[in-house]
């Protein structure tokens, strides 16, 4: 990456962290319903735990991939409505009007999808560890942990970009937030896939991608060190920032050749 | 006749001819803006999504040694996401009074209603018709879901738990939307909501849960409610009449709260 | 940079949309290095189209557009570079200050660490915003946004500026203060400015030459001298002391040209033999024994003007246009000038 592009996506990236953390309702809902959601799942299914062949003896360690997962999209749903408000308010058109590239517009909206991955990464990270997670595989494990976690917002941050880029309206994006939120509750996000009854359930789950990004995660919580699960959760992760990131630069070249 | 038309029509205000004359009005704006708008099926889009999500993928839960709901996990999850739809129900009425406010026809409600308590009787009552739709609506997904209710006449008690549910939510959400008169209302309508709904038995029998939530569930007052109406649908009816007897204390704890909101509206002007 | 270059030159540019009519249909026009060019129109006209596709943010759908020398379709980048622009008024980020948008401005033009500061202060300094630099753009004013909208679009001295309606919704105290800096740009540095208005004053006062655009076409073009010039022929407006004279100071002055709007109670005629006339108007009323309170003759304006090349008047024009002109889709919720110049009229 040449210096000039680096300085254009820092400073766009920077402005990104800098505009959401100065707007409290979304850092609270990006911190606190996370964890509203892992509070109630880790207490309520907690006897879950009883089902024969359920891995861990904790639900709470099973149900901490679901706050790094949520928090993702979280973070991409935001960045994509702020893209979108940008196209909408004229802010796009006036950084289309600078010597810009534009793939620094799209790398300084990610770098800020990633910048606040990492934040809540560590900020779940400290808050689990605080309420007895138990992390199997080790402080290296916590920092694959968190880079999978920012690795996933940025795949999902991919998919905000796409439809910012091609709705250009900040009330669509926001009104896809549901879709995520279906792709995250129809995974393994609750039982392992092995428990799942339900044939079309398990079938879902199995096709869809979120399931390996939460068992990577997981396997780092409950297992340790899971070759498998790691490879198809980083695997995933590439995959998802691959075609996120390629339609996002369709996306891109289309809007700014209209 | 014009809502704004049956309203000038009512009686003076305060008797009771104008609060039955002014809630029909109202009602019946608020019913034909649902029936013109698809959505106004939207209260039904979160529990159905959550009813396919948990009923399918968390079925094995039954298995869990102490689960004791006789009526299959689809129907265990069912009374949650149907208590779920009628309470957005009553929550998404909320919203539409804050809109109301916001562009001014709210205003023009209270110039012209003979009684302004019947405006907030009017959309308790549209809120009950828009639920009594999506409400259907997740039934009917719940029994192609594979949900066999096994309570007969017991049904009948579900049904009213829902309704008395709906209206204590209609009359929170009223309350916060004519105190706040703007979409800023909204997540604090919603968010109470969800969290008494969360804080409940969702995933197993309240006797199955530990920790904070076991706590924190049996003092929410929607766990009697939850497990009265998954009673009633096993044909198993337990603790119905205290259910009954939560859901109507709300229901009267709320009225005064609604109206504490509508004279709220009324000092703003 | 902002010395000579070679302003713009536009031939036969059009802009279609696909479920719309021409919103620009083959202009045709020439700004001097140096000049303020005023593009004047209602509402829905094709001004902001014709800016979008001269600062390279829509595609022509024909004809051609040189902007600092360089082809609008083919040297996007060297465009750019020469070019400000301020177009739209909320294109600010509320959650950022002014001196943060300055600095990212900066930054993205490629401007140094210490040259970002320095300029930064100086266009601050001369905008008025020292002391709301550091304060969050939610909390401005319209008039302290706009300041700041041309702040940014100075900041890498562009030879070349676009104002896209720069004073829309501003009062009058933070419109004079807009205009005396965009005098001040060309007059000392020598900055070729295009500026959109529907403000038919603001033409009149800043414009070296005005292009009159409707339905996307320039209906008339030059200084606002010579376009006046081209009426010709100035009118005389009375109004009688007594209102129930007034359809008989109407019959008198009815012999000296053709009646034209005027203020309520009075009479107005656009003078056949020009200024010429006054006094005979004075000695007919004079004779008709019909005293007025007011006696007025007025030079043509560029209403005046727009009134003769479209049969319509300016003031008020713009709403079947606004129908006619939308854009559908230009960019999909990237809303051009349809929806956000309804607003206030001079």
């Amino acid at each position: 990456m040449s210096s000039t592009l680096l300085t254009q996506v820092s400073h766009l990236g920077r402005r990104s962290v800098v505009r959401t953390l100065r707007q409290p309702g979304v850092m609270v809902s990006a911190i606190l319903f996370p964890l509203m959601f892992f509070a109630i799942t880790a207490s309520g299914l907690d006897a879950a735990t009883n089902l024969p062949g359920f891995p861990t003896a904790s639900y709470l360690d099973f149900a901490f991939a679901f706050p790094l997962v949520q928090a993702s999209l979280f973070g991409a749903i935001t960045a994509g409505v702020d893209l979108a408000r940008d196209i909408e308010g004229g802010f796009f058109d006036r950084l289309s009007l600078t010597p810009m590239r534009p793939v620094a517009l799209l790398g300084g909206m990610l770098a800020g999808v990633m910048a606040l991955g990492l934040i809540q990464g560590v900020i779940f990270l400290s808050i689990g560890l605080a309420v007895g997670v138990n992390i199997q595989s080790g402080f290296a494990g916590m920092l694959l942990l968190v880079a999978l976690t920012i690795l996933t917002a940025l795949g999902f941050g991919g998919l905000g970009a796409i439809l910012a880029l091609r709705t250009g309206s900040g009330e669509a994006v926001e009104s896809s937030f549901p879709l995520f939120f279906v792709a995250i509750f129809l995974s393994s996000i609750n039982l392992p896939r092995d428990l799942i009854e339900s044939d079309w359930f398990r079938l879902i789950a199995t096709l869809n991608p979120v399931s390996y990004l939460v068992e990577g995660i997981r396997s780092l919580v409950i297992t340790g060190w899971d070759p498998q699960a790691l490879i198809l959760g980083f695997g995933c992760a590439f995959g998802l920032i691959a075609l996120s990131l390629a339609g996002a630069a369709a996306s891109l070249r289309t809007r700014m050749a209209t | 006749m014009s809502a704004i038309g049956n309203l000038a029509s009512g009686s003076t205000r305060g008797s009771f001819g104008g609060l039955f004359s002014v809630a029909g009005a109202v009602a019946w704006r608020q019913v034909y803006k649902f029936f013109t708008n698809p959505a106004f099926l939207a209260p039904a889009l979160f529990p159905i999504f959550f009813f396919i999500a948990f009923a399918g993928g968390l079925s094995s839960v039954e298995q869990v040694p102490g689960f004791d709901f006789t009526g299959g996990y689809v129907a265990f999850q069912f009374v949650w996401s149907l208590l779920q739809a009628v309470a957005l129900g009553g929550a998404f009425t909320g919203f539409s009074i804050a809109g109301d406010f916001e562009s001014g026809f709210a205003r023009r409600l209270m110039l012209a209603a003979s009684n302004r308590r019947g405006i907030l009787l009017g959309y308790v009552l549209a809120s009950i018709v828009r639920t009594a739709v999506t409400g259907g609506l997740v039934t009917v997904v719940a029994l192609i879901g594979g949900m066999r209710p096994a309570g007969g006449v017991d049904l009948f008690g579900l049904v009213g738990l829902a309704l008395l549910v709906n209206v204590a939510a209609t009359l929170f959400g009223a309350g916060v939307a004519m105190l706040l008169r703007t979409g800023e209302a909204g997540p604090l309508i919603r968010t109470p909501i969800f969290l008494i709904l969360f804080i409940a038995p969702v995933f197993v029998p309240q006797n199955l849960l530990v920790g904070w939530i076991s706590v924190a569930s049996s003092l929410n007052p929607m766990t009697f409610i939850l497990e009265a109406g998954r009673g009633f649908l096993s044909g198993d009816p337990t603790g119905g009449a205290f259910a009954f007897g939560v859901a109507v204390a709300a229901v009267l704890l709320l009225i005064p709260w609604a109206l504490f909101g509508l004279r709220g509206a009324e000092r703003a002007g | 940079m902002a010395s000579g270059g070679a302003g713009i030159e536009v031939e036969g540019l059009v802009r279609e949309f696909k479920k719309g009519p021409r919103a620009v249909d083959g202009i045709s026009l020439r700004v001097e290095p140096g000049e303020i060019y005023g593009f004047l129109g209602p509402n829905g006209a094709g001004k902001s189209t014709t800016v979008l596709m001269l600062t390279t943010l829509l595609p022509p759908t024909s004809g051609t557009a040189r902007v600092a020398g360089f082809d609008v379709a083919r040297e996007g980048s060297k465009v750019r570079a020469s070019i400000g622009a301020a177009l739209q008024e909320a294109a600010l980020d509320p959650f950022l200050t002014g001196r943060e948008h300055l600095k990212l401005q900066a930054a993205l033009h490629g401007l140094g660490r210490k040259e970002r500061k320095k300029r930064g202060d100086e266009l601050l300094e001369r905008v008025g915003l020292v002391e709301a630099a550091d304060r969050r753009v939610r909390g401005y004013s319209g008039g302290m946004k706009r300041r700041l909208d041309l702040a940014l679009a100075l900041v890498h001295r562009p030879e070349i500026l676009f104002l896209d309606e720069p004073t829309t919704g501003l009062d009058p105290q933070s419109r004079s203060a807009l205009w005396t800096e965009v005098s001040r740009l060309t007059r000392d540095e020598g900055v070729t400015v295009f500026l959109t208005t529907q403000y038919l004053e603001e033409a009149d006062v800043l414009a070296d030459r005005v292009g009159i655009i409707d339905s996307g076409r320039i209906v008339a073009e030059g200084t606002p001298e010579e376009l006046k010039a081209e009426i010709g022929r100035p009118s005389v407006e009375a109004t009688p002391i007594k209102v129930s004279d007034r359809d008989a100071v109407a019959r008198v002055l009815s012999s000296f040209g053709q009646e034209i709007a005027a203020q309520p109670g009075a009479v107005s005629v656009r003078l056949d033999h020009g200024a010429g006339d006054l006094a005979d108007v004075v000695r007919a009323l004079d004779a008709g024994s019909l005293r007025v309170a007011n006696l007025r003759l007025e030079e043509p304006s560029l209403d005046d003007v727009f009134l003769e090349k479209t049969g319509r008047s300016l003031e008020g024009s713009g709403d079947k246009e606004d129908n006619d002109n939308v854009e559908p889709g230009a960019k999909p919720g990237g809303d051009r000038e349809s929806s956000r110049k309804k607003g206030a009229r001079a």
